[in-house]
Parts: structure tokens; C-alpha cells; sequence
């Protein structure tokens, strides 16, 4: 069991946290998790914006060591990708809140740059036809 | 919208075609991620008030792929001048929702997992980062942004390395997924 810090990118804006890094995965304390993610332990459960999941095996996801970011993961219903070796994990958008965002036929606001840096955000076309084409040099 | 690592990869073919519109980059895959675009070219519609109004469709600007793929270039262009100038669409909103392919859990992970191995590939990690690759790889098999567009990452040529012939094939041999239909 090693105390470090963890490179925690939450659907791309990365965060470092204090985390104890144990052969069965990583745990963090639960003001962290509260800081890093906006959820929260509550008696009622884990919440986050008013709206709390129930913890069926608390055991499961918090111990002496703190929150296991792996059960954490799964109470947010968001996929998880962790490197204990490399200190880093990456939570994704969960499917469920990607294909309620598609289901609505509101296009996903995005900015992102051209050649030159300048940045362009989707809302910046509102009132014109985009024709939204992906392609790449692979 | 480029999905390159960097500005550097795409930039000598929009500067080619010096294209009146804007030419992004995206390094980090957001809008695949967003989108649900698992392979490229990916064209979307959207109209003036910011409503999806055409699905992911494979689709190409030219009839140099006509014969590999069976796309028909032409078809698909007459359709974009046509809503473009008459605000034509080829189907209403329940025909779009029904042509929609939804990310899978599995399809997410492997968005997770690719977003950690870019993460570590760009902090000087490349064989944590190949660990990662490829397990997004084998979670999402037929997303072609993970399992071809990790290829430059990797320093492996795209076009024709055995790795990305392999790709071929066996995606070939499973029909060719792409967006509409898949199993």
C-alpha cells in the first residue's frame, strides 16, 4: 500500500488527487472524491446534484483507506479506465447519459480549434447549416 | 474535423484544399466521443436551430472510393445541395432517431480506455499507453478511431502495416460495420 497522488481525468479535464494505490486498486478519501467529482457519502447514499444512488455494499466501496474508485465508478455508472502502475485513470461519459443527449436530436456543443489556435464553438454557427464532417489523416 | 494527434498531421491537406469553411482538430477525440463516430469519413447534418436532422452516415466527398466501398458520392452531395437549398431532408425526426447508432457501455469503456492511453502516450508513457490501446480495442472492435487512429500514435503506418491489414480483413470478414446496419 503506497500513499501518492492520482491523475484522475474526468471526461477530459484532468485533476491530481491524493490517493492510496493498493494491490486490489485505488482508494481515495472521501472529501476528494467530493472535491474532484461533485459526489458526495451520504447516509442516504452516494449523491451528486440532489439525486442520491443507495449504496447496497458499503464494505464494498469504502473502508478504513477510503473510497475504491473501481465501486466508485460503478455507483456513478461510468466506465473506468485505471493504471494503478501508472498513478492514472480516465472516467468516461457513461452510455446512458451520451445516448440521452443523442435521443434528444440536440447536437453536443463542442469548441474546438483550427490550424491557427482559434477556437470554434458549434453555438458559434446557431442560425446556419453545419454539415459536420469527421475525417482524419489515418 | 480532424481526429489527428496533432494539427501537424492534417494540416498539409486542408492547406491544399484552403477550404472556405473552418478545419478543426480534434487531438482528443471529444467529438467522436459526443457523436458516437467510431470510423472516418463521419458526416452529420445539423440545422439552424442545432438539431441533428441526418445521422452518422459513412460518407465521401468524391467518387474515389466508389468502387471499394459501393458509396455513392454523388447520390449523397445532390442530398446536401438539396437541403442546403431547399431545406430538403431525407427523413423526419423519427426517421433520424431510428437510423441513430447509440453507444454501448462497452464502446464508452473503450473511449475511457482510449482516453487514458492518449493521456499516458502524451506524458511519455508509450507502453502503458499500448496496454490501453488496445484494450479499447478489443472492447469496441469495430471503432476504427481507437484501432486505426491509435496507429499513428504507435508509429504504425495506417495505410498498410500487417496490423492495419489485419484490421481489414477481419472487419471485412464481419461484414464491414460501420454505421447503419450493424448486428
Amino acid at each position: 500500500m503506497v500513499d501518492g497522488r492520482l491523475t484522475l481525468i474526468d471526461d477530459g479535464r484532468a485533476v491530481d488527487v491524493p490517493a492510496r494505490f493498493r494491490a486490489d486498486g485505488v482508494r481515495l478519501r472521501p472529501a476528494d472524491v467530493t472535491a474532484a467529482l461533485g459526489w458526495e457519502l451520504k447516509p442516504e447514499g452516494l449523491c451528486h446534484g440532489g439525486i442520491c444512488v443507495p449504496v447496497r455494499n458499503p464494505a464494498e466501496l469504502v473502508d478504513a483507506d477510503g473510497v475504491d474508485l473501481a465501486a466508485l465508478a460503478r455507483l456513478m455508472a461510468r466506465p473506468l479506465a485505471l493504471d494503478v502502475e501508472e498513478r492514472t485513470a480516465y472516467l468516461a461519459a457513461s452510455a446512458a447519459e451520451r445516448c440521452a443527449q443523442l435521443a434528444t436530436l440536440q447536437a453536443p456543443e463542442f469548441t474546438l480549434p483550427d490550424l491557427s489556435g482559434r477556437l470554434h464553438s458549434l453555438s458559434d454557427y446557431r442560425g446556419r447549416k453545419i454539415l459536420l464532417i469527421a475525417y482524419a489523416s489515418w | 474535423m480532424a481526429l489527428d494527434q496533432c494539427a501537424d498531421d492534417p494540416r498539409p491537406f486542408i492547406e491544399a484544399a484552403a477550404p472556405e469553411h473552418p478545419s478543426l482538430i480534434d487531438t482528443e477525440h471529444r467529438l467522436a466521443d459526443l457523436y458516437g463516430i467510431i470510423n472516418v469519413p463521419t458526416a452529420i447534418w445539423i440545422d439552424e436551430a442545432g438539431t441533428i436532422v441526418r445521422p452518422n452516415d459513412v460518407a465521401f466527398g468524391s467518387e474515389v472510393f466508389r468502387e471499394l466501398t459501393g458509396f455513392d458520392s454523388v447520390a449523397y452531395l445532390d442530398a446536401v445541395r438539396e437541403w442546403v437549398r431547399e431545406g430538403t431532408l431525407p427523413f423526419d425526426r423519427r426517421g433520424v432517431r431510428e437510423r441513430q447508432m447509440l453507444p454501448s457501455a462497452d464502446e464508452q469503456l473503450a473511449r475511457a480506455e482510449f482516453g487514458l492511453a492518449w493521456h499516458l502516450h502524451k506524458s511519455g508513457k508509450p507502453d502503458a499507453a499500448l496496454r490501453h490501446f488496445e484494450r479499447g480495442g478489443e472492447l469496441s472492435p469495430d471503432d476504427f478511431t481507437i484501432r486505426r487512429g491509435s496507429m499513428p500514435i504507435r508509429g504504425i503506418d495506417p495505410m498498410a502495416s500487417p496490423e492495419f491489414l489485419e484490421l481489414y480483413q477481419e472487419w471485412t470478414a464481419r461484414g464491414r460495420p460501420y454505421y447503419r446496419p450493424r448486428a
